[in-house]
């Protein structure tokens, strides 16, 4: 990248900056004109001086109010022409601005993308991501400004400054005679004040990685009471960006009062000066006052040429202190991730790594001249002590570090050299803690075999208009040219034809991994859409049906769910739940805050139902006050049982003392709400309250049909409704399949009813469906609602299912226990039948599973051979597996 | 049942016969109701329990594994408390718990237990009394066993 901002902006907006500069010219006649109109309004058309009236113009004969009018009428024209100059100019200045700060954040982050892996040991996320974001965001305003800037306000100060010499050439030279002691001081000024930025820009990164790094170890902090000591550090930080500051506003405005200060000594010459000349008879006063009205001109543009100046500093600092950020050595060249090679090979024969040598950041060794050589059809086994050099080892041999000396082919094919299009489809890496992307665990799986868009997508409406009008801008900034949109999976690689199959595949990859029983339990917990897929839906509600048949077979299972029936009020739901009756779609029907909801009201109102609602609210309201009374207030039961908050008991207290049960009706509106809202949340066989009576529970259901008739359009959608035959889109799998509530109060009705729907399940062979509707399971950020080794497992499946020639895993299963290590192991061998892995085993004692044995040591190559030959020669690997 | 009903219930078993009627209603309102169909377990000797059951209805065995199988010691009726020992000392459970008909439980927790034997003494006392009563009776038990194996022994 170009060091200095000026050969950037150059470099890439040669034809804007040009464009501007014109533009820039092109407006000074007409700003030449608009400063000369003054003087001839007073001078001719008020005071009549060297001109005779009548005059013609363009043939017509004009008196002197009608020149006075002319006169004006074209010093109006030119001021609209010169802001027409100058909207034109800031726009395209604007415009070219946001492009070149497009090119360079894109530019910034597509080097991120080629850092060599170990930079980012000294460059945190916090430092880089205030880069890219904050830090040139003011560069892109000046880079629109860099060349026309000056180019226009230099030049309309000549302009000025011609028209003050043609005036009097004494008056001009009074004008500037202090504009070379502003040249002189301000730079020196000036200077100081960059310092002081560039010191100010390393504190604040300085800051933001402090701030991400609190973020990461919240959990230290806490565990060690820590937050003192941060706060403190934090307030240092803060100290010393805040006295940069302090000196930085000193400087600036001493260069403010100085600029303020030249800029008034200019009238004070032209009164004393100009003024004596007028006495003299030696100068007109029209002249005079041009003269002034002209260096009052003057002033603006010098002041934007001297604050253009600052920024420029300021700019030029800025991405001098960015750019030498993003250039660590030993940065991928673009072209081996950006070229697409024409043919991608089939890594086969011979893995061959010659007099490897690499030493850490700290300098220390530690790959030694290592030499190398497996066959590529066998399955090999690292063995070696932490800090051998096998995490060094394998990690070059999948090319994410470059060894500092040394060869690494793979037939003739110089994998040193080879792009990362040949290294990243047919080697597989994963390391002891694999990233999960925020996104579903399809995403995740499918991340390896997206490397280039393969398949169009055709755009409609809205978007369609952003693409078009985009893929030019996308052109003009050097931006990517790929589709996001577009289907960038490539089937081939994964061995399928389409989408359904893939799918296929992935499941049997989950479940080779053992993550397949994870993924269906977080199916039966994902919603599914039934438009989209209306056989899954269709598999779903025949589990339904079959669910409900089981549990009518058994007695003993009869009673433990409570299917939702539309006659029939359920006891193991609230009685907001059976009112509704269906499951709330966003945030119009809040099961919490039904009776604050107006249709609510109106419904219960209807039923003749508000009575009873407040007696039942009386009645809970009473016997919470007299059970909870006396328990301190962050007692459990207030978060386990209450319908009632611990802060809201003394208000419910002080209602009850006001009314009784036989003058609810003169509650007052908000205590009235207060009433209203208990009874929804009441599950009669849980609470056991005998509130809801049976009179009550019919009324409810009926009250359920006039919901559902009566329910105005806009709220349509926002509930969906409990159907015996159809598919409830805004719930679960699981609720789907149950349909009901499981009752309280029976000995293990939950372990029981899982046992059911777990046969129900595997009779249909519903298990492969529920898995694919967990592939649609978000992850949450950084897989934050995965575990550990759910995390682990999915990136090992990952680097699976792209089907690489050579699998290399470094401690990957190391967290799992030893029965799940082994499985795994097992598993993925029997998966690579005919293609390489390379792993780096924790229990050297497992090796027995591979052909071949490896064993490192100090950074070399110590002994390999079969398990069998090393047992009995290999002196390092019998004290490994001691 | 509502809870009302679980109210006169409870009162009339002895362990609550002095405790506080609105403690009463709390211990019933947050304390789950458990059915047990016939032939369920309530509990598994040598599992760690964390609550005790009142019985308010139907009928439990307790059975204690040996080396001949499991064993019936006693049959516990309405109003009858079970799986006290494992709350009280922190051991796993000392037998096994088999509904013999459906039975009807109030599943009372640890925390409960101790703080309504903390605010009633009496509950404690009545506690102590059930739990001397079964020592008794377990001693007799032990003697009678003690003397039938002496007979065996003369016997021989």
């Amino acid at each position: 990248m170009e060091h200095s901002i000026y050969k950037y902006i150059l470099r890439h907006s040669k034809k804007q900056q040009i464009i501007l500069t014109l533009l820039s010219f092109a407006s000074f006649p007409f700003l030449y004109y608009y400063l000369e109109l003054p003087k001839i309004i007073i001078d001719q058309a008020i005071q009549a001086k060297d001109i005779i009236f009548p005059v013609e113009i363009a043939g017509i004969e004009i008196d002197q109010k009608e020149f006075l009018y002319v006169s004006v009428g074209m010093f109006l024209l030119l001021v609209v022409i010169n802001q027409c100059f100058k909207y034109v100019i800031n726009v395209y200045q604007g415009i070219t601005g946001e492009r070149m700060l497009r090119r360079l954040r894109y530019e910034l982050y597509s080097r991120i993308l080629r850092f060599p892996l170990p930079s980012f040991r000294k460059k945190s996320s916090g430092e880089i991501i205030p880069m890219i974001t904050a830090e040139v965001e003011p560069l892109g305003g000046f880079i629109g400004e860099a060349y026309a800037l000056p180019a226009f306000q230099g030049g309309y100060l000549i302009v000025i400054m011609s028209f003050l010499l043609i005036q009097n050439v004494y008056m001009a030279l009074a004008a500037i005679a202090l504009y070379p002691a502003q040249a002189y001081f301000i730079p020196k000024l000036q200077k100081k004040v960059n310092l002081l930025g560039k010191q100010r820009v390393k504190l604040v990164r300085g800051l933001s990685d402090q701030i991400g790094e609190t973020v990461a170890a919240a959990q230290e902090i806490h565990v060690h009471d820590g937050s003192n000591y941060m706060r403190a550090d934090f307030t240092r930080q803060l100290g010393r960006i805040f006295d940069v500051r302090y000196r930085i506003y000193l400087l600036k405005f001493v260069i403010k009062f100085l600029n303020n200060f030249i800029q008034q000594l200019g009238p004070f010459f032209f009164y004393a000066l100009g003024g004596t000349m007028v006495i003299n008879g030696t100068l007109e006063i029209g002249t005079l006052v041009a003269a002034i009205s002209a260096h009052k001109e003057m002033a603006a543009p010098w002041k934007e040429l001297l604050s253009y100046y600052q920024r420029r500093e300021d700019a030029r600092i800025k991405y001098e202190q960015v750019v030498e950020q993003f250039e660590p050595a030993g940065m991928r060249p673009e072209d081996n991730q950006l070229v697409e090679p024409d043919t991608i090979p089939v890594l086969s024969g011979e893995l061959v790594g010659s007099n490897i040598v690499l030493a850490d950041d700290t300098g220390s060794a530690q790959l030694e001249g290592l030499n190398i050589r497996l066959s590529l059809d066998k399955k090999v086994a690292i063995v070696g002590q932490a800090g051998s050099g096998r995490e060094a080892l394998l990690q070059i041999l999948s090319r994410l570090i470059d060894p500092d000396k040394g060869k690494l082919t793979v037939g003739d094919l110089d994998l040193i050299e080879a792009s990362e299009a040949i290294v990243g489809r047919r080697i597989s890496y994963v390391g002891q803690s694999g990233f999960v992307f925020n996104s579903t665990i399809g995403d995740n799986l499918f991340f390896s075999l997206k490397h280039r868009p393969l398949h169009d997508v055709n755009y409609d409406g809205e978007e369609k208009e952003f693409r078009e009008s985009d893929a030019k801008e996308v052109l003009l900034t050097g931006n990517s040219s790929d589709d996001y949109g577009a289907d960038w999976i490539d089937y081939e690689s994964a061995g399928v034809d389409n989408q359904s199959a893939l799918d296929m595949r992935a499941i049997e990859v989950l479940q080779m991994v053992d993550l397949g029983d994870d993924v269906y339990q977080f199916g039966l917990r994902s919603s599914l859409n039934p438009e989209e897929d209306p056989d899954t839906a269709d598999l779903i509600l025949a589990a339904r049906r079959r669910f409900y048949e089981k549990l009518e077979a058994d007695p003993g299972l009869a009673n433990l769910v409570e299917g939702f029936a539309k006659d029939r009020y359920n006891t193991n739901a609230t009685l907001g739940e059976n009112l509704l009756f269906g499951t709330p779609v966003g945030d119009a029907f809040d099961l919490d805050r039904l009776a604050e909801n107006s249709y609510v009201q109106k419904v219960i109102e209807k039923a003749n139902l508000t009575d009873s609602f407040l007696k039942m609210g009386y009645q809970v309201a009473t016997l919470m006050v007299e059970l909870f009374a006396d328990l301190p207030p962050d007692h459990e039961f207030f978060q386990l049982y209450g319908f009632i908050s611990s802060e809201e008991l003394p208000e419910y207290q002080a209602i009850l003392s006001r009314v009784s049960a036989d003058s609810l009706d003169q509650l007052r509106e908000e205590d009235r709400l207060r009433f209203m809202s208990l009874p929804f949340k009441v599950i009669p066989s849980r609470h056991r309250l005998g509130v809801i009576t049976e009179d009550i529970q019919e009324k409810i259901v009926e009250a359920r049909g006039n919901f559902v008739d009566h329910l105005p359009g806009h709220l349509k959608g926002s509930i969906a409704f409990f159907d015996e035959g159809a598919y409830n889109a805004a719930a679960n799998i699981q609720d789907n399949i149950l349909f009901g509530k499981i009752s309280f109060g029976f000995a293990q009705a939950a372990e029981k009813i899982g046992a059911v729907l777990a046969s129900v399940v595997e009779e249909m062979d519903l298990k492969r469906t529920i898995i694919k509707v967990g592939l649609n399971f978000q992850t949450g950020s950084g897989g934050a609602r995965l575990s550990e080794n759910q995390r682990q497992k999915l990136c090992i499946a990952r680097a699976i299912i792209k089907r690489p020639d050579i699998l290399i895993m470094s401690q990957a299963t190391a967290s799992f226990d030893g029965r799940t290590q082994q499985r795994l192991v097992e598993n993925i061998l029997s998966e690579f039948e005919g293609r390489s892995v390379i792993w780096s085993i924790e229990k050297p004692e497992m090796a027995y599973l591979f052909d071949h044995i490896v064993v490192i040591s100090g950074g070399v190559i110590t002994e390999s051979g079969s398990f069998d030959d090393l047992q009995q020669s290999g002196e390092q690997f019998k004290l490994l597996t001691a | 049942m509502s809870l009302r009903e679980e109210v006169e219930t409870l009162r009339q078993i002895p362990l609550f016969a002095k405790v506080d009627p609105s403690k009463i209603k709390l211990l019933a309102f947050t304390s789950e109701r458990v059915v047990f169909q016939p032939g369920d377990f309530v509990c598994q000797q040598g599992e760690m329990g964390d609550a005790a059951y009142v019985i308010m209805n139907g009928q439990a065995d307790v059975m204690v594994n040996t080396p001949s199988g499991p064993i019936t010691v006693a049959t516990m009726n309405k109003n009858d408390v079970v799986g006290e020992i494992a709350i009280l000392i922190n051991i796993p459970r000392t037998a096994t718990i088999k509904a013999a008909s459906e039975l009807t439980t109030l599943r009372i927790t640890k925390d409960q237990f101790f703080r309504m034997t903390g605010e009633f003494p009496e509950m404690a006392v009545e506690m102590m009394r059930v739990l001397a009563e079964r020592l008794v009776r377990t001693t007799e038990e032990l003697q009678k066993a003690k003397e039938s194996l002496q007979k065996e022994d003369d016997g021989d």
